[in-house]
């Protein structure tokens, strides 16, 4: 049976995708599912409960009827468009920060397996930042490069390289020595061609797994970032930071911080269902070892 | 044993010299003068020469670097001048907080995650199996905040059982100290009960299918003692280590419960240190928790000793 079909028969993986394409379509179809700016504010309706409706003025004056599904916060901005649109950005933080992050740790873990002498000098950086927890070594970049789209992925991927590398690293000292590659070699292969047409697509299928997961966390840690005040700039509209907003006033209305959790939950859990039902297809042996 | 130790610490050294270095370069890689970025916005001019006299910022890198590493083993995490303080006094201020909540969590999570994890073992695919496997999913993908306010709602704002926020010292007696402190332990063992209750029922299940549990079934002992003294005990080891593999998720974990629930320990003062660009205490708060993990991670160590007879280091 081929892997499309056992992915496919999974039913991890068929829920996982659903969701996900379900907040896809969302993200994608956000302007036109009755949402308006997500950055504007409206001073007469400051923390409406949710379901209220009213004639917005926008802030190039132009007014329309507008129901606040989820309430707005306290200055006055729509939670649902400000959910909605977070959807863009959560999404996309957690691909970015896969990709990144499995593109770090590929090149040092297949350096590190590959190349001997290197081996200790990056297993040793990869023990040591493996002690910082992962959040503070997010905290600490945005702190120093300050907060932004990219450095905010950069610092959530960031701490994730080192688990990438050790991955890599173990897949390719098991790969290096299997005949395929010391064929390739007495071919005359250079190394680099090795690495890249003979090993990598050995090791793509955990990779890929890896990346599930590492994009499930990456959600989660922007949200947090954004949730401490150290994440995207507040009003850049993402869960973390309505949340964030929310909570000065949780006790009045705990919408504002339960509504956009109801979004990012599920995404995360999507994510973790596709990477587990992704696992235990393409990567069995590991599997087994969870 | 003592051979075993001293080859352990030693292996330790380069970990500790990799975070340092890290730690070090954090106030060299921020863009600007690294005299201002550590005196913050709150440092005078006259601060601010003191700061590169001692710093040596005129010498070349590795110098700085022994002049802050040498001050650093002299337990001198340099000065906050936005608190005015030394960072060190800061730190140990906030501890005792942190403390009870890391310790009260994992306390929490290994009471709850032991038992749920055994019997999903001892009954695979029933609905208790079912259910603990479902919830290790789930405590993976819901955020700390977000279980924190949940719990904050139901059972602070809805039913007052307990306090919506806040910390008391232990000097307040124990009762005071314990109330305040159940919610936040309870918030940040959710993943971690998902992650031990996973790791608890994958090595009994492991164990169970063994020859002595077989021969201990044999011999007629209960059930209850098959599972503590042989399954469970034989699973001891893969559990220890995941609890020593994640104790930095319990770190950062307990940087945004502090967050929520406005406990004033070291989360609270990393926050505001980045913040407040206060780097002096930053630096100083990613040493001590990367100290934790390597000091949890060793621990965890030696206690293979005690839990597998075989281990003989």
């Amino acid at each position: 049976m081929s892997n499309w079909n056992k992915l496919w028969r999974n039913s991890a993986v068929r829920l996982g995708c659903a969701v996900l394409a379900v907040l896809l379509l969302l993200a994608v179809l956000a302007p036109w599912l009755g949402t308006f700016d997500p950055s504007a504010m409206d001073p007469s309706f400051i923390s409406v409960a949710a379901g209220t409706r009213g004639e917005v003025t926008l802030p190039d004056g132009q007014t329309l009827q507008h129901v606040f599904w989820m309430g707005s916060d306290n200055f006055g901005r729509d939670i649902w468009s400000r959910v909605l649109f977070g959807t863009r950005v959560s999404l996309g933080v957690g691909l970015c920060t896969a990709v990144l992050a499995i593109t770090g740790g590929c090149l040092l873990g297949m350096l590190a397996g590959y190349f001997r002498p290197v081996d200790a000098v990056v297993m040793r950086l990869v023990d040591g930042m493996m002690a910082i927890p992962a959040v503070l070594v997010a905290i600490t970049l945005v702190a120093m490069l300050g907060a932004s789209l990219p450095t905010v992925i950069l610092a959530i991927a960031v701490p994730e390289i080192p688990r990438v590398t050790r991955l890599v690293r173990a897949l390719v000292m098991g790969l290096r020595d299997e005949p395929f590659v010391e064929a390739a070699r007495a071919l005359a292969s250079s190394n680099l061609t090795i690495l890249w047409r003979d090993i990598l697509p050995n090791a793509l299928a955990p990779l890929i797994v890896q990346g599930t997961f590492i994009a499930a966390s990456a959600v989660l840690t922007e949200a947090i970032l954004s949730f401490l005040g150290l994440g995207l700039p507040a009003d850049v509209p993402t869960w973390g930071n309505i949340m964030a907003e929310g909570r000065v006033q949780f006790a009045q209305s705990p919408g504002n911080v339960m509504f956009p959790a109801l979004f990012l939950v599920p995404t995360v859990l999507a994510i973790n269902l596709l990477g587990d039902g992704l696992r235990d297809v393409l990567d069995p042996k590991f599997s087994k070892r969870a | 044993m003592l051979s075993f130790l001293a080859k352990r610490l030693l292996a330790t050294l380069p970990v500790l010299l990799v975070v340092a270095v890290a730690v070090f370069m954090i106030v060299r890689l921020t863009p600007g003068d690294p005299a201002a970025v550590i005196g913050g916005n709150s440092a005078t001019s006259e601060d601010l020469d003191r700061i590169r006299a001692q710093l040596g910022l005129t010498q070349p890198l590795w110098q700085q670097f022994r002049l802050w590493g040498g001050a650093v083993l002299q337990g001198d995490l340099g000065h906050s001048f936005f608190m005015n303080k030394p960072v060190v006094e800061l730190i140990a201020q906030r501890m005792e907080p942190t403390l009870s909540l890391a310790a009260g969590t994992l306390l929490l999570a290994i009471v709850l995650a032991l038992p749920l994890g055994t019997l999903a073992a001892w009954r695979m695919g029933s609905w208790l199996d079912k259910a603990v496997m479902a919830f290790s999913v789930a405590g993976f993908s819901v955020p700390v905040f977000v279980v924190g306010y949940v719990l904050i709602y139901v059972m602070a704002l809805q039913l007052h059982w307990f306090p919506v926020q806040g910390y008391r010292r232990l000097e307040a007696g124990v009762w005071p100290w314990l109330h305040q402190l159940i919610l936040p332990c309870l918030t940040l063992s959710v993943t971690y009960v998902a992650l031990l209750a996973r790791v608890t029922r994958a090595a009994v299940s492991e164990a169970l299918t063994e020859d002595y549990i077989r021969t201990a079934r044999a011999k007629g002992i209960t059930e209850l003692a098959v599972l503590t003294h042989h399954a469970l005990r034989n699973a001891a080891v893969p559990v220890i280590t995941v609890i020593g593999v994640s104790a930095a998720l319990l770190l950062g974990g307990v940087v945004v419960t502090e967050t929520v629930y406005a406990i004033p320990g070291l989360g609270q003062l990393t926050v505001d240190a980045v913040l407040n660009r206060d780097f002096p205490v930053l630096q100083g708060v990613v040493l001590f928790f990367a100290l934790a993990y390597v000091l949890i991670n060793l621990l965890v160590d030696l206690s293979y000793l005690f839990l597998d007879p075989r281990i003989r280091y």
